[in-house]
């Protein structure tokens, strides 16, 4: 099968520090990987260099066998590849309907036939009221989305993302900041796109046993290196893994929960 | 009484003319982050162009088309050679945008001569109106009948269309707009001819209003403008028509009974505002 996401000797240094650092990976089409790593070991910037709001000092980032390593964040939406935020990113002033609505057009392209757009718009409204439903907030659909909990507000995030329809997810930690509560809701939205089958997901989380459940494959960052990549059974029998990094998350997890 | 409700009318007249060149100002500033100072050099314009057709066609409709489509070309234009150079750099955009004012006033002064010229309201909209012993003129109530009519139809189009969600999301944030693969430049520029078509509008309905035009008219009205999308809350489309109003009434009823305090009742209005709710009344930004 041919990779959908490639990254070749990526790397990236800001003043003398190097924050990734020749990390090449190959994401096969419809899987499912999780990053892992302590803070600072450079996943959200790897997640950037991915996403182009960062340009790397060396390397390249290929997408379905085409380079997209000079293609701005705006032109790799367009060809596919839509990410979330740590901080979630909603409008505040909108209801939660138009929110998703707006994802939705803003795939259809934006025309200029100002009047006659009526068969589109409820075209529209159908669609996002879809993706509302998969994330189980069609019931706020006509709620302001600053009124929203912040457990809703990453699930509308979500929607927002699903509906750009495009083939990647990056997921930059969706249950930050979430209540203990919240988090099994994030989890069954995140479980449900992945059932559909229809969409390559990079997942950036700390919980490790929902990376557990539902990665086909973990990369472990350390440092901003690449120091494994596998199926969970085979990194939590890695031994560098082991003694590098998950030990210490392990008890830090448990010391959270 | 008689004297309340013509004050009232005279106030609400204004108002929808401010209006017409606030709404624009703030959309522009909310969208794009551009304070367009050249903005009231669009309503003089307007004014120009548009008293110029009426005069040589006869025709007040037609006058009145011919000015909207002055401004929205003249927003054009503005936009592409003078604005898009300059986004981002907002000292740029404060002398390079007073700067045009100067030249597009001076350019009138050019073109039609340095003096003022009269303006006439067409027959049908002269005259007035008599209802239970109140003089209630005709060209007034157009005016407003007209600002309400452009305020219910931008409304329309920014709560019931594509185009109009893309604008108030823009308006909140817009690099999320672009992350979403949305091109902003296109809905910039649009925002920006809509925007000068409503000053246009606005200048050449103020003509026959005030009986003259003249080349500096375009900065009177614009400083009011200012002061209310300062009131109204930067970005904000239903503020600007609440505030243009405030205002408009404010400077009628003050220049009956306080001339003296006309302007600098809004001016005071505009820091009170400022130090109670520096968003303005109706601030968008989020």
């Amino acid at each position: 099968m041919t990779a959908i996401l490639e990254t070749k000797d990526l790397s990236i240094t800001f003043g003398g520090h190097t924050a990734v650092e020749s990390v090449s990976i190959s994401v096969p089409h419809n899987h499912f990987k999780s990053i892992i790593g302590p803070n600072g070991a450079g996943k959200t910037t790897f997640f950037n260099l991915l996403s182009g709001q960062l340009s790397p000092t060396k390397g390249q980032v290929f997408y379905k066998g085409t380079e997209i390593t000079n293609l701005s964040p705006t032109k790799r939406t367009r060809a596919g590849i839509g990410r979330s935020f740590q901080i979630t990113n909603v409008f505040p002033n909108l209801t939660v309907m138009e929110n998703v609505r707006l994802a939705v057009q803003s795939q259809a392209g934006v025309r200029y036939q100002m009047l006659r757009h009526f068969q589109s718009f409820r075209k529209f409204e159908e669609q996002a009221e879809e993706w509302l439903k998969l994330v189980l907030l069609d019931d706020k659909k006509d709620a302001l989305a600053r009124n929203l909990a912040h457990g809703e507000k990453r699930k509308l995030e979500i929607a927002m993302l699903l509906a750009l329809n495009t083939e990647v997810l990056l997921l930059d930690e969706p249950t930050a900041g979430m209540s203990l509560e919240e988090v099994p809701a994030i989890l069954d939205v995140i479980r449900k796109i992945k059932q559909r089958g229809d969409r390559t997901i990079i997942l950036i989380e700390h919980k490790m046993d929902m990376i557990m459940d539902l990665s086909d494959t973990i990369m472990v960052l350390f440092n901003g290196a690449l120091l494994a990549d596998g199926t969970p059974e085979e990194i939590m029998k890695n031994e560098t893994v082991q003694s590098a990094y998950l030990g210490g998350l392990h008890s830090e997890h448990a010391a959270k929960a | 009484m008689d004297v309340l409700i013509n004050l009232s009318l005279n106030g609400l007249a204004t108002g929808m003319l401010i209006f017409l060149l606030a709404a624009g100002l703030t959309l522009i500033f909310g969208l794009m982050d551009v304070l367009n100072f050249a903005h009231g050099g669009l309503f003089a314009w307007g004014a120009y162009s548009g008293i110029w057709i009426y005069t040589a066609t006869g025709s007040f409709l037609v006058g009145i088309i011919g000015a909207i489509l002055t401004g929205m070309l003249l927003g054009i234009l503005t936009e592409r050679w003078i604005i898009k150079p300059v986004y981002g750099n907002h000292v740029q955009q404060i002398l390079i945008t007073l700067g045009l004012m100067l030249v597009l006033s001076e350019m009138l002064k050019v073109v039609w001569g340095p003096n003022q010229i009269s303006a006439s309201t067409p027959s049908y909209l002269s005259g007035s109106w008599e209802v239970g012993g109140v003089i209630i003129i005709k060209y007034r109530v157009f005016i407003i009948a007209v600002g309400l009519a452009v305020f219910l139809a931008v409304q329309y189009v920014l709560k019931k269309t594509k185009i109009g969600l893309v604008v108030r999301a823009g308006v909140m944030n817009k690099e999320m707009v672009q992350s979403l693969g949305i091109n902003i430049q296109k809905v910039f520029m649009l925002v920006f001819m809509i925007g000068a078509g409503m000053a246009a509008l606005g200048g050449m309905l103020l003509g026959p209003y005030s009986g003259v035009i003249h080349a500096d008219m375009g900065m009177e009205f614009a400083i009011l403008a200012f002061i209310v999308v300062v009131i109204g809350g930067m970005g904000s489309f239903s503020g600007s028509v609440m505030a243009a109003i405030l205002v408009g009434l404010s400077g009628s009823f003050m220049a009956y009974y306080v001339p003296d305090l006309a302007l600098a009742a809004n001016m005071l209005l505009m820091a009170v505002v400022l130090i109670f709710r520096p968003q303005g009344l109706f601030g968008a930004k989020g």
